[in-house]
């Protein structure tokens, strides 16, 4: 177990130490690709070789322990790595989907004079997702947590020139900070009732410490958490910091903000999955807080012009599936889908970094069109990507995305069902929507340069697996106790396999009647119509509500309101100095004068002084 | 007379830079390097007992005690003495001290010696400070540390430093009167009860005075330190002096002298007056919440780069006073940690402020921008310290953050809250700080001559770098160090029960 253990902390800290070595070194740009790529294929290689050691076992724990953090009184906390099955799944998605992207990157920023700082960044990102999901205690948890944060936020804000892309990148630091604060707030609220922050004997301690279920304590340690996870993974109320994250370059969004660091509010919830049972009504929460992503992010992607923002409004409900599949305590399902959905959005966003590229730039895709027969491999793959995502028989979306509807229907949650699969009608049909615009049609511009070779190789690895990788790990099923499977009506069975077909022929019919991208006249419409562009014009409500009176209140007090107090001692002090200073001015009049004047004063005080005895 | 070396190299050495500019005005900087060098020898026998040696301070709480006679009329001695928390804090002093001579070495040009001299007795009289033992002798480098302080202010100072300088000097006298005060209070009250006429702190601890009387003189010592802390209401000489101290003084002021505030509460305040500190707990966790979100929103709205960081500095200083009154041995290590790490990323920032000062010659936000394009070893570090100042775990700011919040959460939640909410505030002025400074577009116009970063400030700026992380992923060395200095405090809630 020691030779697995010693393997378990290389996955880790190989991307750390080559992300170390470019800081500090100047390499080409063939070493640097050499080394950033070949530190992730390594961790991939050996989650994968775990893969196979563990492949039969649901029961397995390998643990590896790096060394002492903090050690005060009853806080014990070590820099300790935990393996099961939940995290396995884990590093195997992010290394695998990560070494891929970063494969990717190489053809997509090779002409990017800061290459090497780009790499270092996807580096550290990567060791610290690594980091967050092998954590075995909150505290190192939290490191990850704000370490790819962190790293979204350099990455995000990667050409720094441009003054868009770093309000961006604040935007989403400072709304996850929010979430990642109440999830602090959580973690003290946790050590003080539990007494400890190691993963594991926090479920065990939750379960004799808060003997009763519905425990207002466990709803609100619950709730803290679930903070964290809101930011993290662009759930609402928290939800509008990742379409203007598009502003980086578009493998980081594919790699962060698609297939791994928006997932970790999932996996924190589903790591925690026994001391969230403990609360039933947070549980209720995080499933309506899913719903209501899962039909906003939707809703908002029909409308959307940029072709990365459609992705993006499309992750956020798509983990709003994963959050409501958690909710209904269908964890392994959310998981699953959480795996899936790595693959195909993937997919997808790099085949639109692959169309960017080869269009210089263009991100409005009414100025593409026709692009099948000039793009052939990018147009494959976004049909495959498209297909996997408006969940299509036989695709891995669909197995995935049916699990969830039928343990929602197992759960008895008929109207969140209900809500589900409205979901799926309007994804299959911005899916379709977004393929008819870019690829079918007139042509609008032609590519300049057809995508570099192993960028086209990554899409057809991704097309892969976007296609067959509905193959669900053994290990995962243990995460959550079973539901009971009721059996579905025929309805129920059918209608998610009917409605995405509709939901293509209503889109064909409308690309064919030119629907799309013409201009809306009637003004309630028009109204609406701005309203779902702007993600339901969340920005503007938290413009209004928190930052224009934060920004208020502290332009009244910048000359600092205490500090007037002082100077207004000072200026006082001033003035009487002056008024006192006038007596001495050196004219023996004044003088004269004043000797007078208090001779006669104190002399007429004497006098009433005698008369008065 | 390890201890009494200790102190005396500075002085010793700051007359020697003073005397030595007649001869060369090259030379008083290479004195006080070598003297500042030469202050580690007498830290090396501590150093290496704890090193190799870990079991044997666990004791004692008293590394090296040195009692000598001063006064004898009025029992007055010569007592110096190191504990862990002051062998910390002087191995900080004497760190920032090569900081600060770093950043000043080209930068100050007149009168070089007396300028040498100032730094070397400010350090010396924040030495005498973290040392001293008899409460008279403590107060005497009180003042020692202010005077110097005042002339590198006035004298090398930037615009407006006279105002600054004579604000500082009433602001900090004003709170050496009341410690002053205070302290022959204390005395006069000892010597009622117990008929012991002495200004010795381990004589003084044995018998904590009681009475009505105590916790007034308990809130003089406090108000003392919360000026130098500083915390509010009395934070307003600190941006000022900020400003416009040249930038090696604002590494000592940022690095050390705010931290001999914190220091004095959990020395005197917190083991003279156990009753009295109880009572004063939540209005003071009060005021360093408050400090901690007023200081933070002045910084989101300075435009001067210095003030802006002068103003994180109070939102700092917040949370050493908050968990230097949670009573909780979680906070007060997370205190210590934080007057560490801050002392560190400050005054880094203070250095990087002064590096830009120094190639574009302004401070102001709106007039900088797209240094990274430029200077980008400058702009990672500057990087680097911002992250730090924003608490991101594995650096010490975040060690100490989360100490303070997890001590202060137990008896104080709503207040911790509120104090939490400080972490998200000093995302909001660090990112703006960054985004101003290094992002965007090169503002004005090309200038050649702008270099990035040298050797010699490539390698302070590192070494800051290096013991942030070290502090931030490896702080247990330095738990164990203030362990039992700290335990002796925790022991006040569960005597008395709160």
């Amino acid at each position: 177990m020691t030779y697995y253990a010693s393997l378990l902390s290389l996955i880790p800290l190989l991307p750390l130490f080559s992300a170390l070595i470019l800081l500090f070194s100047k390499p080409n740009k063939l070493t640097t690709a050499l080394l950033a790529v070949g530190s992730i294929s390594g961790a991939a290689c050996i989650s994968l070789f775990l893969n196979f050691v563990f492949w039969q076992q649901t029961d397995f724990v390998l643990t590896s322990n790096l060394g002492n953090w903090i050690k005060i009184a009853q806080l014990h906390i070590n820099f300790s790595l935990y393996l099961d099955a939940l995290s396995l799944v884990m590093i195997t998605i992010i290394t695998g989907v990560g070494a891929l992207i970063h494969l990717y990157s190489i053809g997509f920023m090779y002409q990017d004079k800061d290459f090497k700082r780009y790499f270092t960044y996807l580096n550290l990102f990567v060791s610290a997702m690594l980091f967050l999901v092998l954590a075995d205690n909150l505290l190192l948890l939290y490191l990850g947590w704000e370490g790819v944060g962190l790293c979204s936020y350099l990455l995000i804000g990667f050409w720094y020139q441009d003054r868009d892309n770093n309000l961006a990148a604040n935007k989403a630091f400072l709304m996850t900070r929010i979430g990642d604060t109440a999830m602090a707030l959580g973690l003290f609220l946790l050590f003080i009732e539990l007494g400890t922050l190691n993963i594991q004997d926090l479920q065990v301690q939750a379960l004799s410490v808060w003997s009763s279920s519905n425990n207002n304590m466990a709803n609100l340690c619950c709730l803290l958490l679930l903070g964290g996870a809101l930011g993290k993974s662009a759930q609402f109320p928290l939800q509008n910091w990742l379409p203007d994250a598009m502003a980086g370059p578009t493998p980081v969004s594919a790699l962060i903000h698609a297939a791994t660091m928006v997932t970790a509010g999932i996996y924190l919830i589903a790591r925690n999955s026994q001391l969230f049972q403990m609360a039933p009504d947070v549980m209720y929460l995080i499933a309506f807080i899913g719903t209501i992503t899962l039909l906003l992010g939707a809703s908002a992607a029909m409308v959307q012009s940029d072709l990365k923002r459609i992705l993006a409004y499309s992750t956020i409900s798509q983990l709003g599936y994963m959050f409501l599949a958690l909710g209904v305590g269908a964890g392994a399902s959310a998981v699953f889908h959480l795996m899936t959905h790595a693959f195909f959005k993937a997919l997808l966003f790099l085949s639109a970094g692959a169309l960017i590229y080869s269009l210089h730039h263009e991100h409005n895709i009414f100025k593409m069109g026709g692009l099948l027969k000039k793009l052939p491999i990018v147009a494959t793959s976004f049909a495959i990507g498209c297909a996997a995502l408006a969940s299509l028989p036989f695709t891995s979306g669909f197995f995935s995305k049916e699990l969830i509807l039928e343990q929602l229907i197992d759960s008895g949650h008929t109207n969140f069902w209900w809500a589900a699969v409205l979901g799926a009608f309007i994804t299959a049909f911005y899916s379709a929507r977004l393929f008819f615009v870019v690829f079918l049609g007139d042509s609008k511009q032609s590519p300049d340069k057809q995508p570099e070779k192993i960028m086209s190789l990554v899409l057809l690895l991704l097309c892969f697996f976007s296609l067959f990788g509905g193959i669900q790990p053994s290990g995962i099923q243990t995460l959550m106790p079973k539901l009971n499977a009721s059996g579905l009506t025929t309805l129920q069975h059918w209608l998610p396999i009917v409605l995405p077909f509709i939901a293509i022929s209503l889109a064909w019919w409308m690309f064919k009647t030119n629907l799309f991208g013409k201009t809306i006249t009637v003004p309630a419409l028009q109204y609406f119509h701005q309203l779902l562009k702007s993600g339901w014009a969340f920005d503007r409500i938290y413009q209004v509500i928190f930052v224009s009176p934060f920004k208020f209140l502290c332009q009244l007090n910048k000359s600092d309101i205490i500090d007037l107090h002082y100077r207004a001692l000072e200026k006082i002090s001033k003035l009487l100095h002056k008024k006192f200073s006038q007596f001495q001015n050196g004219k023996l009049r004044c003088y004269n004068a004043s000797l007078i004047i208090f001779c006669v004063l104190a002399f007429a005080w004497f006098i009433k002084g005698a008369l008065m005895s | 007379m390890t201890l009494f070396i200790l102190l005396f190299i500075p002085l010793i050495g700051g007359m020697l830079a003073w005397y030595s500019e007649k001869f060369n005005a090259n030379l008083p900087k290479k004195i006080a390097l070598v003297s500042l060098l030469c202050c580690w020898l007498p830290l090396f026998s501590p150093l290496n007992n704890i090193i190799f040696n870990d079991n044997s301070f666990a004791l004692s709480q008293w590394l090296l005690n040195e009692p000598h006679s001063w006064i004898p009329i009025f029992n007055i001695g010569a007592h110096l003495a190191m504990d862990g928390l002051s062998l910390l804090l002087i191995v900080l002093t004497l760190l920032m001290g090569l900081v600060a001579l770093s950043s000043a070495w080209h930068e100050i040009t007149k009168r070089t010696g007396f300028f040498y001299l100032n730094l070397l007795w400010t350090l010396a009289g924040v030495i005498g400070v973290f040392l001293a033992i008899d409460l008279f002798l403590f107060f005497v480098f009180w003042e020692v540390m202010l005077v110097p302080m005042y002339f590198l202010i006035s004298i090398w100072g930037y615009e407006n430093r006279h105002y600054a300088a004579i604000k500082f000097f009433i602001f900090t006298q004003a709170g050496g009167l009341l410690m002053l005060l205070s302290l022959c209070a204390l005395v006069g009250v000892h010597f009622q009860q117990t008929g012991l006429l002495t200004f010795d702190y381990i004589i003084l601890l044995q018998n904590p005075i009681s009475g009505d009387l105590a916790f007034w003189i308990a809130l003089g010592f406090t108000i003392a330190f919360l000026v130098k802390l500083p915390a509010l209401p009395f934070h307003s000489w600190l941006p000022d002096a900020h400003t416009q101290a040249p930038t090696a003084a604002s590494v000592i002021l940022a690095a050390v002298l705010l931290k001999t505030g914190g220091y004095g509460i959990i020395r005197f305040v917190l083991p003279l007056f156990p009753d009295a500190s109880l009572i004063l707990a939540p209005s003071m966790m009060l005021i360093g919440v408050i400090g901690i979100i007023y200081g933070a929103m002045m910084a989101f709205v300075q435009t001067d780069l210095k003030r802006l960081v002068a103003y994180s500095s109070v939102s700092h200083m917040g949370f050493v006073l908050l968990g230097c009154f949670a009573f909780n041995i979680y906070a007060l290590q997370g205190a210590v940690m934080q007057m560490l790490a801050h002392g560190i990323s400050t005054s880094a920032l203070f250095v990087l402020v002064g590096m830009i000062q120094h190639r574009y010659h302004t401070r102001d936000l709106n007039k900088l921008g797209g240094l990274w394009s430029k200077l980008p070893k400058l702009s990672a570090f500057g990087l680097f310290f911002g992250i730090a100042s924003l608490g991101m775990p594995g650096l010490g700011n975040f060690v100490a953050e989360f100490l303070i919040l997890l001590g202060s959460f137990e008896q104080y939640p709503k207040l911790t809250i509120f104090a939490a909410s400080g972490l998200i505030l000093a995302a909001i002025y660090s990112l703006l700080l960054i985004y101003k400074t290094f992002f965007g577009q090169i503002k004005g116009p090309h200038d050649s001559k702008i270099s990035d970063t040298n050797t010699k400030e490539w390698v302070t700026l590192l070494s800051m770098c290096f013991i942030l992380i070290y502090l931030g992923l490896h702080p247990q060395p330095f738990f164990d160090l203030t362990y039992t200095s700290l335990t002796n405090l925790t022991f006040i809630p569960s005597n008395i029960g709160s």
